[in-house]
């Protein structure tokens, strides 16, 4: 798919940011011309700063009454043509997964970012937690796919979001940015280039907008008011839109395209870093904050002769099986530190043939370098 | 032979999915006829509708764009597309369970911004697409599916509740008054602003099944006589008041 070259819309060079305005810039990079919102803790710093930048560069913003509201709207301005974003948090998110779904089903691009806090529930507002990693994949009812990044930087939170808009509007899916409270609130250098690399959905006047033949498994997107005559539903539905609620192979056939036109593009999607994987025997896998204090862990480890790894995951969906596999099968003990009570971790089992410990911390901190540090010595 | 409105009807669409006797198909004509006498331009329209009987008025039966949404989202959604891009002129056209019911919220949020949509809000007083269920609008004392002694609850007042709101155009006409329904909705194409149109239909199948009076020609004649102008209600007793509808703009 062809992408195109624009002018960074934030000064290149080096800036001093919060993750959350990072997120906001990265957005706008991206040509995020529609934000609508609710506040939420910690993510509400994202919707403020969308609203002072969308009326700078003549975007549209909108604080809706809800989520429900918010996702929805983001949904509507997505088929009227227009990249659009919303951020919450784990409640928030609770709240949108029925329009994920609709999201899904009818093949429509849109970012959420969930800068993850302390739950279950309302839990503790502005602690951290990973505890929506699952969810990011199975929130919604019924069988589809999306695609979850994990940021674990402030250029990270501007790198990553920006990718999920072209991951997004590449496979006509919701594409979401699995921040937290730390990466949120965090306060770090990041640079930003002249020029930004950006993807848009496919086009064809007349093309069916719900089927396709071509290999990649995806349709061309019209907008509201191209003279499309759309027929955006979220019933089952044929190649032209049309509802079709009583036959089963157009049930069949939809299902297992919106699934297969992400997991057959798993290898390309799927995006994962290797810190002294080639002559390690026992490896760390994980993801966001926790792979940075991982990743200080194991380079102290390394000073002191330990042969130990870290394969950190900067895609949580699709799950990058291939790069996890690979790992697992050199490794004799592979260790799993999670702010949750252990939901990658299952993931990586399915893979691993050995021995997979999970390090499970759910207080509302960042799992400290001391505590990665204790675990790995008792299996070293 | 060419009928009048068939250029509004997607090609491919042979009948409408309601049942014998509904007021939706009324309704679905009588829209497309304010849309041509207004001569508005198909392109321009976009159609967004929920879940339920009168969501399927648009969708796929109109030749323009059509947005489907979730069970009470509608507003949401065609706040985002609105917003997005103002030169859409976009109608709303639902139930009032999806309307007022599950949307009761996003109803009173989409009236109190004035976004510029042309909601069209076709009330049975039922849950009808799921089996007759009580909804909102169901009178006191109706029997539905879930309430065989009799609705306990008062029925909204939907052009009271979005006035309140803070809707800018609201009228109240029923499918037996089509010349009045269609000029409401001819100006409601040209308001500037939030405008709610209620729209009486009668649903005879989950409605009518469990109440009296049953049939469609008699819950037709019954909205004739009890749907009148708030000048018509100035002569009547408490009594008459009663079963009366008042209907017109307010």
């Amino acid at each position: 798919m062809p992408s195109r070259w624009v002018k960074s819309p934030f000064p290149k060079g080096m800036h001093y940011l919060s993750g959350n305005d990072a997120a906001a810039e990265g957005a706008v990079a991206a040509g995020c011309r529609f934000y609508a919102g609710y506040p939420i803790t910690p993510s509400s710093e994202i919707m403020e700063r969308m609203a002072l930048r969308l009326r700078e560069v003549r975007g549209v913003f909108i604080q809706m009454e809800d989520e429900i509201a918010s996702i929805s709207a983001v949904i509507g301005a997505s088929w009227a043509g227009a990249k659009a974003m919303t951020a919450t948090s784990g409640p928030g998110f609770s709240l949108m997964q029925e329009a994920i779904g609709y999201a899904a089903f009818t093949e429509t691009p849109c970012v959420i970012i969930d800068v993850q806090r302390a739950g279950p529930c309302t839990g503790q507002a502005t602690r951290v937690g990973s505890g929506d990693i699952m969810q990011a994949k199975w929130g919604s009812h019924g069988d589809y796919q999306v695609i979850a990044l994990s940021p674990w930087s402030v250029q990270e939170m501007y790198d990553l979001t920006l990718g999920a808009f072209n991951l997004s509007e590449q496979y006509r899916v919701p594409a979401f940015v699995m921040a937290d409270e730390a990466v949120g609130h965090l306060r770090e250098s990041m640079s930003v280039n002249a020029r930004v690399e950006i993807w848009d959905r496919k086009k064809k006047k007349g093309g069916s907008p719900f089927g396709t033949e071509e290999k990649d498994g995806v349709p061309p997107m019209p907008a509201f008011g191209e003279g499309e005559r759309l027929l955006v539903t979220g019933s089952t539905h044929n190649e032209l839109g049309f509802r079709k609620t009583d036959a089963p192979e157009a049930h069949a056939k939809l299902v297992e395209r919106i699934n297969k036109k992400i997991l057959n593009h798993r290898s390309v999607i799927s995006g994962t870093e290797g810190y002294f994987l080639d002559d390690s025997e026992i490896f760390l896998i994980t993801y966001g904050f926790t792979a940075r204090t991982s990743l200080f862990v194991v380079k102290r480890l390394r000073k002191e002769g330990k042969k130990v790894g870290l394969l950190r995951l900067k895609t949580l969906w699709p799950f990058p099986e291939e790069a996890v596999a690979e790992v697992v099968k050199r490794g004799k003990k592979v260790m799993v530190p999670e702010m949750n009570q252990g939901q990658v971790v299952g993931e990586v089992r399915k893979l691993c043939p050995g021995e997979v410990i999970p390090l499970n911390q759910t207080d509302g901190e960042v799992i400290r370098p001391e505590t990665i540090m204790d675990e790995l010595k008792k299996i070293i | 032979m060419v009928r009048a409105l068939e250029k509004y009807i997607r090609p491919g669409v042979k009948s409408t999915p309601f049942c014998p006797g509904c007021g939706h198909g009324i309704l679905m004509g009588l829209i497309l006829r304010a849309i041509d006498e207004s001569k508005m331009d198909m392109k321009k329209m976009l159609f967004v509708s929920g879940i339920g009987c009168a969501a399927w008025i648009p969708s796929p039966n109109f030749n323009g764009d059509t947005l489907h949404t979730l069970h009470g989202r509608a507003l949401a959604f065609a706040t985002g597309a609105k917003l997005y891009n103002p030169d859409l002129c976009v109608m709303v056209i639902s139930g009032d369970g999806d309307l007022s019911s599950i949307g009761g919220n996003h109803l009173i949020h989409a009236a109190r911004r004035n976004i510029d949509l042309k909601v069209i809000c076709a009330n049975n007083m039922i849950y009808g697409m799921t089996g007759g269920q009580a909804a909102s609008t169901t009178p006191k004392g109706a029997r539905t599916s879930t309430t065989e002694e009799g609705n306990p609850y008062q029925p909204f007042d939907l052009c009271n509740l979005v006035k309140a709101a803070g809707a800018t155009y609201v009228a109240r006409f029923s499918v037996t008054q089509p010349v009045a329904l269609v000029r409401a909705i001819k100006k409601s194409l040209l308001h500037s602003g939030f405008s709610f149109i209620e729209v009486l239909s009668p649903c005879p199948t989950q409605f009518g099944r469990r109440n009296r009076p049953d049939r469609p020609d008699e819950m037709m004649k019954d909205l004739i006589r009890r749907c009148i102008l708030e000048e018509e209600a100035k002569g009547l007793t408490q009594e008459e008041m009663a079963e009366r509808i008042i209907t017109g703009e307010f």
